[in-house]
Order: structure tokens, then C-alpha cells, then sequence
């Protein structure tokens, strides 16, 4: 666990005091993006207003402390940006303002910004809206509940 | 803020005993002991009294002690060694899949260089099965190399049995005993162990030492080359201070093993009990019965390793998890996917490893603290969101 020790001060604040943790009722846009398989899962919540503005923005994440810091910084940046400057929070902003990643956590950063255009394209399908660079989430969930119903848990 | 150490697999705190024994080789007694001048004889003479005392604790002759830089050196040399020495009888070797990266990576290596190995499967509480041990025996088997007691779920194999079936087919046997050394009684001889590997910092000894037991008449090749110390067997000035180290925790562990095993068993399995019934949806991983008795190993489910023991961190609390993230892989531990659990759960491991230093307020302020943490975290997990909606709807 040696990469915890490299974490910055800004990320140990954002793991120790994630903001915005939770989840938003009737979202405008919900994205999940990673994989179980890989210990690192992220959704994100989006409320957008008639104007194309985030109002508010929500994370649950499964993963690591760099995964839980990133999300709640991408919820951070996001927050008061339209749809298309949300668009261009990239996961190197990210990390610019967490003080930077350890470079075996920089794909934390990535599902950030993966997360952030899941739920924007989500909203963009729920409101039949193009936003342009706009592109389909990938995302893939997990072997866990064969496991479980293997075992009859 | 009280800091509990729940590490004691990756390594112990040097006994006091053991620091005073050791202090008089570093300032005064300094000498080389190869050397001819009675300075360093009298050193010579300590170690020999050393080899003495570890020989005696393995029920072993004091010839078949080799002192090393530690488990990972011992596990390359009996591996590396016996794979050159045998090569002409044979190319086959047999480990499992839950052997330390010491192991594991040594058979890796020899692979590249036109060995064969068998990596056997263990079932769900991490014991190899002996059927298959024997079944995957050829002709051209020359090692079988199975750890005594496994590092991550503290699961004791049958190591007897092992060692009596590669006897039957001549075969070399085998292990890596760094974790159970000093907490289990070993016999070389009632266990039919060739090679056994063990390493000082386990035990309360001093980092950076070991040694590995070699059976008389067992035919090992050199890992290290040099100098004719250990008998020509393993070069190196000899590091008296680590060895007359490793001797005193040596004696102090078997003085105390029973007394030892009783006090850590009690407070591991109140640990152990409270974890299951305190924290829901919630596995405790290995044997119940063949266990070490300082290890407790739980997967919590919906919740990542690297997040829970950061948080244990805050609170005082250190321990170990076998997710990617602590293993600088983007697996999780091997030992964890080997006994059948799926990645997820596997992300979410916690081993808590005790000594005689831990306290019952320690196990009620762990359990405690992991209560809040592991219930934070779940409120935070998606996984856990969807479990809980999916549970509300059916």
C-alpha cells in the first residue's frame, strides 16, 4: 500500500471528506462506469435545469481512496457548469486539482470523466438532445451475483 | 491517538530480548568470524552456539542450517538449488497456487528455463488436496514445494502427509514455513521435511535474516556464489548480530508457543465472532480449524480494501487487504481468487494479524471502528445501493 503514501493533501481531504456523496431523486442524468472485476465502480448524478445548467451533482463510489477523491472532485467541478463545459472536464483536470495522482491511480481520474459523460449522456438521451463530442458510456458489472447465487446466499 | 498493530504477518516488532542479544555485534564484538584472530573466534563461537539452538528447535542436527538473508532467499535457493542440482533426473516440479510470490516467482522463472510446474488448486479453505498431490506426481518430478502455513488466510496444510507421499515416490519436499515458524511446532523429521524456509522477522527477530533447513544428504547447487562461508554452501560474510538474533526469538517463541497460541487464538476467534455477527453481509476467509492462531482474514462485501484500511489508518487500526490496489496489480491476491472467491469480494479483503500485544480493548475498539467505517463506506458504494434496492423490490 504504498501509493497511499504518495496520495497529495487534496486527496486525502477529498477521501476524508468526500463531498457530495449520495444520490439525487428523479436525476436529469445518471451514469455507472468501471467494473467490479477491477475494484473500482463510480456513479454519478446529474440535476440539469432548463438551461442546460448542472444545479447539482451527486457520486456513489465502490473503489479505491484515489476513485472515492476523484469522484468527488469531478462532482466539484461539474457543479454550475453547462452541459457543454461539464463535457470538457477532462480527467487531467481532474487531477490537477486534486495536486495530482500517484501514476498507478491516474485511471481513477479517467472513470471520472467517464462517469461525468455517462450521466451527460444519459440526461442527453432522456431529453433527445446532441451535445456535440458527446459519445455512449461503456460500462460492464460483475460476476458477483452468480457467486452469490451459486452459493445460495 | 493509540496506534494497534494488526500486521504481525508482514512483520513484528523486534523482542527486547532479542535487541540486547543482538547490540554487542554491531559496536563491540564487530569482527568478521571467518577471520583467524580470537576476536572474531569467540563471534564464531556465538554463531555456532546460535545454529545450535535453531537446530535443536526443528528437531535437526546443526549441519543442516544454512542461515540466509531471510524467507525469500532460502525459498530461492531450495527451489533454484534443487532444480539444478536434479535437473538430470528430472524437470517437473509441483507447488500450489497460494504459495508466497517468493515461490510462485521462482517456479515462474525456472518455467522460462524449460522446467515444468504444476500448480495445484486448493479447495475453499485453502488446503491442497493430497489425491491430487499424488495424481500430479511424473516420473520426472523432482520438488514439491507447499508452503507450511499461507500468509494471507493463515491455512495450516497437511504438511506431513505431503512430505510422507513425495517420500514414497522420491520425491524432495519442500516448504516454505515462514509464517508458521515459531507459532506451530515443527519436527523436520516426524514432518518428513527436506528443505524448510524460514525467516527471523516473523518471530520478533530482526529483518534481513533467516535461514534454510537442508536434510543431510539432500543434493542443493549454490544460489550464491562467493566466499566458502556456511560451509561453502552459501557465501557472504556470516551477519552474527541477525543470527544470534534470529536464535534468541527463536528461543523465546518456542518457550512461550503454547502460551502464545492460546492468548491469540482466544482474542482472534472473539474477533472472528463479533466481525460476523456485528457486521452484516460479511466472510470470514480460510480454515477454522487448520489456522494459524494470530491470523483473522474477512471480505466485506460492497466495500474496496485500499478505502477500508486508509480509514483504519485514521483510527489507529493498521492491517493489510488483498485488493489490486494494496497488491500493485490489477488483481486481487492470488490466495483469495484461489479459493473460489469472485474479484469484488476478493477487493474487499481485510487481514487483521495479532501478537501477544494485542489486548482485548483492542479486538472491542477494532470491531467497533470497523462497524462505523465498513457502514460509511456501504452508504458510499453503488454495489451496495443496487443490493439494497434489488432486496427492496423482490
Amino acid at each position: 500500500m504504498s501509493q497511499v503514501t504518495e496520495y497529495s493533501e487534496k486527496v486525502m481531504d477529498h477521501f476524508s471528506n468526500p463531498r457530495n456523496v449520495g444520490e439525487i431523486e428523479n436525476a436529469s442524468g445518471v451514469g455507472t462506469v468501471g467494473n467490479a472485476k477491477c475494484g473500482d465502480i463510480m456513479r454519478m448524478y446529474l440535476d440539469i435545469d432548463e438551461n442546460q445548467i448542472v444545479r447539482d451533482a451527486k457520486f456513489k463510489t465502490f473503489g479505491c481512496g484515489a476513485a472515492i477523491a476523484t469522484s468527488s472532485m469531478a462532482t466539484e467541478l461539474v457543479k454550475g457548469k453547462t452541459v457543454e463545459e461539464a463535457l470538457k472536464v477532462t480527467n487531467k483536470a481532474v487531477m490537477e486539482a486534486l495536486d495530482g495522482l500517484p501514476p498507478v491511480k491516474i485511471h481513477c481520474s479517467l472513470l471520472a470523466e467517464q462517469a461525468i459523460h455517462a450521466a451527460l449522456w444519459d440526461y442527453a438521451q432522456k431529453n433527445g438532445i446532441t451535445v456535440e463530442g458527446l459519445t455512449p458510456p461503456v460500462n460492464d458489472i460483475d460476476e458477483t451475483e452468480e457467486y452469490y447465487a451459486m452459493q445460495g446466499d | 491517538m493509540k496506534q494497534i498493530y494488526m500486521d504481525n504477518a508482514a512483520t513484528t516488532k523486534v523482542a527486547p530480548e532479542v535487541f540486547d542479544a543482538m547490540l554487542p555485534f554491531f559496536c563491540e564484538q564487530y569482527g568478521n568470524p571467518s577471520s583467524a584472530y580470537r576476536f572474531s573466534g569467540q563471534i564464531a563461537d556465538k554463531v555456532a552456539e546460535a545454529r545450535k539452538t535453531i537446530a535443536d528447535a526443528i528437531g535437526a542436527s546443526d549441519r543442516e542450517i544454512f542461515f540466509t538473508s531471510g524467507g525469500s532467499e532460502s525459498d530461492n535457493w531450495a527451489i533454484k538449488g534443487i532444480a539444478d542440482a536434479l535437473s538430470s533426473k528430472g524437470n517437473h516440479i509441483i507447488t500450489s497456487k497460494i504459495e508466497h510470490h517468493a515461490v510462485l516467482h521462482t517456479c515462474e522463472f525456472l518455467e522460462k528455463h524449460g522446467f515444468e510446474v504444476t500448480y495445484l488448486p486448493v479447495d475453499e479453505k485453502g488446503r491442497i488436496s493430497l489425491e491430487e498431490l499424488e495424481k500430479a506426481i511424473r516420473p520426472t518430478t523432482i520438488l514439491i514445494s507447499i508452503m507450511f502455513a499461507n500468509n494471507e488466510i493463515g491455512t495450516i496444510e497437511p504438511v506431513a502427509e505431503i512430505g510422507k507421499i513425495a517420500h514414497e515416490h522420491g520425491v524432495v519436499f519442500h516448504t516454505d514455513a515462514v509464517q508458521a515458524f515459531g507459532h506451530v511446532p515443527i519436527s523436520v523429521n516426524e514432518l518428513n521435511i527436506d528443505l524448510m524456509s524460514i525467516s527471523a522477522h516473523k518471530i520478533h527477530g530482526p529483518k534481513g535474516t533467516g535461514f534454510l533447513y537442508v536434510r543431510s544428504g539432500i543434493k542443493l547447487s549454490n544460489l550464491i556464489h562467493g566466499g566458502a562461508q556456511e560451509r561453502g554452501k552459501r557465501a557472504g560474510t556470516t551477519n552474527a548480530a541477525g543470527i544470534i538474533g534470529l536464535a534468541k526469538a527463536t528461543e523465546l517463541a518456542l518457550a512461550s508457543m503454547d502460551k502464545v497460541q492460546a492468548y491469540e487464538s482466544a482474542l482472534r476467534d472473539k474477533l472472528i465472532k463479533r466481525v460476523l455477527e456485528e457486521v452484516p453481509f460479511t466472510r470470514v476467509n480460510g480454515d477454522l480449524e487448520n489456522r494459524l492462531s494470530n491470523n483473522a482474514n474477512f471480505c466485506f462485501r460492497f466495500v474496496e480494501g485500499e478505502s477500508l484500511l486508509m480509514l483504519l489508518d485514521q483510527k489507529g487500526i493498521l492491517g493489510s487487504s488483498g485488493s489490486a490496489c494494496t497488491s500493485g496489480s490489477l488483481d486481487p491476491s492470488h490466495v483469495l481468487l484461489a479459493i473460489g472467491l469472485p474479484h469484488e469480494i476478493a477487493h474487499g479483503s481485510l487481514r487483521l494479524t495479532l501478537s501477544t500485544e494485542t489486548t482485548e480493548e483492542d479486538i472491542d475498539y477494532i470491531v467497533e471502528t470497523l462497524k462505523q467505517i465498513i457502514e460509511r463506506l456501504r452508504s458510499m458504494s453503488p454495489l451496495y445501493e443496487d443490493f439494497v434496492k434489488k432486496n427492496q423490490e423482490a
